[in-house]
């Protein structure tokens, strides 16, 4: 059964998009991550075009933050005063990633650096990730020493300010720089950013797990909120019918998702997760390196 | 827009002066509908073309989609990846671009009468831009037709015409589900002697219809408050999925 993507131009299998929707949620419920560095380059394996799938996919972490920020918040482990810091530089972040966005599209370079970012991102998060699940679980049986952050010249930037629930004192150019670098990558890359925020939040910045991913989850909203304001304005890229499907399967999957992760490790899952990051990206990079079938393309109908 | 009113006003002279010349012109052609509606369900579809000759002649069909702006790039290696490097824009290329004939092209019209008519993929003009290299223009003219056929839009080979008996004929012409919205222009071409001794052109819309076209129109007439529809959409469903799978 197809469905004709009114913005995409193109039709898909319901099936198929559906099943893409449901296996990603799947997996963000199963592993506690937001899914859209996986589904952006799926949707772009599946021939939607690169513009179309980074902004519907914004649209849609959109909704999967939403719902899961009302679990954390429900929980009190939401920070609002660091994601409104955070935010500052998410908006500032995520418009000028818009505008590069639109300029590369231009220069016809969109595609090849959407998914060289993919690459590059997705092999190094991989990476660490397998390294260090696979060091977890050789050790699982000890007690792992406490993490313990060198922040000295961090400690010395100016415009402190308090944030209680986080319990630091820091200076606010950090997390507004953080906010902003992954705004930048949630607009060219269409993902949350979820995966390079909550390292950054606990290793850079320092705070509490129990709060970053609530915290996340909360600037992921108004950041992904304007990245697809800012792509129907300026691309009219954001195919809702897309990003309807997407939610459905997302939705569903994540519930399927979250209940299988209560019966594995922590530990085991984030190896899995980490090949599957690796997989994605060794198939992105081969794709880059491989000689095309033809090295001619068509760049799509200029706009004037 | 200017161009394909006059590149048309110019055929249709061409197509009167070639009638009132040739007693024998009897051609009449019709479609079995004039209008292709991409709605929800749309994965291409096929039109019939059928009509009738005097009873002598061939029958040559040209199907061209609207005019537009095409760009092809070409990829080169850099630092071991592949990477968009040369460009080349063409205007006013037929988006849509199709040929059915009832025997192959070669054995009834001459070389002069399917450049003239554009009949055949070959045959099919395109302008090159002013500062392009010959050698440059042929590969991305190549390149051009080469990736529009890929993407089922330009036709590989023509298509078959059958007769019925020798007056009637018919052919389905293949709209695939990518096939750009616009007027397109559909030709009927009779050949005998190696002239064209009868011609009859129609117009066929081809058009999103529905909730599909109010999609698309919302989303570049009211960007804005497409954008904000689209947030609210995905908020309302975020909130609703978490109420309804919420345990407690």
């Amino acid at each position: 059964m197809d469905i004709y993507l009114p913005i995409a131009e193109m039709s898909v299998n319901v099936i198929l998009v559906l099943g893409l929707g449901g296996g990603v949620g799947f997996l963000s419920g199963l592993f506690g991550v937001g899914g859209g560095f996986l589904m952006t380059p799926l949707l772009i394996f599946i021939g939607i075009p690169p513009a179309v799938a980074v902004a519907t996919e914004a649209n849609q972490i959109v909704a999967s933050s939403v719902s899961g920020v009302l679990a954390h918040w429900r929980r009190g482990n939401v920070d609002f005063k660091m994601g409104v810091v955070l935010l500052v530089g998410g908006f500032a972040g995520s418009s000028a990633g818009v505008w590069l966005f639109t300029v590369l599209r231009d220069l016809g370079q969109i595609d090849l650096v959407i998914k060289l970012s993919f690459v590059v991102f997705l092999g190094i998060i991989g990476l660490l990730m397998l390294v260090e699940s696979l060091q977890a679980m050789m050790r699982r049986h000890k007690t792992a020493p406490p993490h313990k952050v060198k922040r000295s010249w961090l400690d010395r930037l100016p415009l402190k300010m308090r944030f209680r629930r986080s319990r630091l004192y820091i200076s606010v150019l950090l997390p507004i720089l953080v906010g902003f670098v992954v705004g930048l990558l949630a607009a060219i890359m269409g993902v949350g950013g979820g995966f390079i925020m909550v390292p950054a939040m606990i290793y850079l910045l320092g705070m509490p797990t129990a709060v970053v991913v609530g915290t996340s989850l909360f600037q992921v909203i108004f950041v992904t909120a304007n990245v697809t304001l800012l792509q129907s304005i300026t691309n009219q890229t954001v195919d809702v019918v897309l990003a309807l499907l997407l939610l459905f399967g997302g939705v569903v999957g994540a519930q399927f998702g979250a209940r299988a992760g209560a019966l594995l490790h922590g530990d085991q899952l984030r190896s899995l997760l980490a090949l599957m990051v690796l997989i994605v990206c060794g198939k992105l990079a081969f794709d880059l390196v491989v000689t095309p079938d033809d090295v001619y393309s068509l760049g799509g109908v200029v706009s004037h | 827009m200017a161009r394909s009113l006059l590149r048309l006003l110019a055929l249709l002279i061409v197509l009167v002066v070639a009638a009132s010349g040739t007693a024998r012109a009897d051609l009449v052609a019709d479609l079995s509908q004039h209008l292709v509606a991409i709605t929800t369900g749309f994965s291409g579809t096929k039109v019939l073309l059928f009509g009738t000759t005097g009873g002598m002649g061939d029958v040559v069909v040209v199907v061209r989609g609207p005019e537009n702006t095409e760009v092809v790039r070409r990829k080169a290696r850099k630092a071991g990846i592949w990477v968009n490097d040369a460009e080349m824009v063409f205007e006013g290329v037929p988006s849509y671009y199709a040929v059915a004939a009832s025997r192959p092209l070669d054995e009834f019209l001459p070389e002069r009468v399917a450049r003239r008519e554009e009949i055949g993929i070959r045959n099919l003009r395109v302008t090159p831009p002013v500062d392009a290299e010959p050698q440059e223009f042929d590969a991305f003219r190549a390149a051009l037709i080469r990736n529009k056929q890929k993407a089922k839009l330009y036709s590989v080979e023509p298509e078959r015409i059958s007769f019925l008996g020798n007056r009637l004929f018919r052919t389905d012409m293949h709209f695939p589900a990518n096939a750009p919205v616009g007027t397109y222009i559909v030709r009927v071409f009779l050949v005998h002697d190696g002239e064209v001794i009868g011609a009859n052109i129609t117009p066929l819309v081809v058009s999103k219809i529905g909730f599909e076209a109010g999609v698309f129109d919302f989303a570049h007439r009211h960007s804005l408050a497409y954008g904000v529809l689209a947030i609210l959409i995905a908020v309302v469903a975020g909130w609703s999925a978490s109420v309804a799978f919420h345990k407690d």
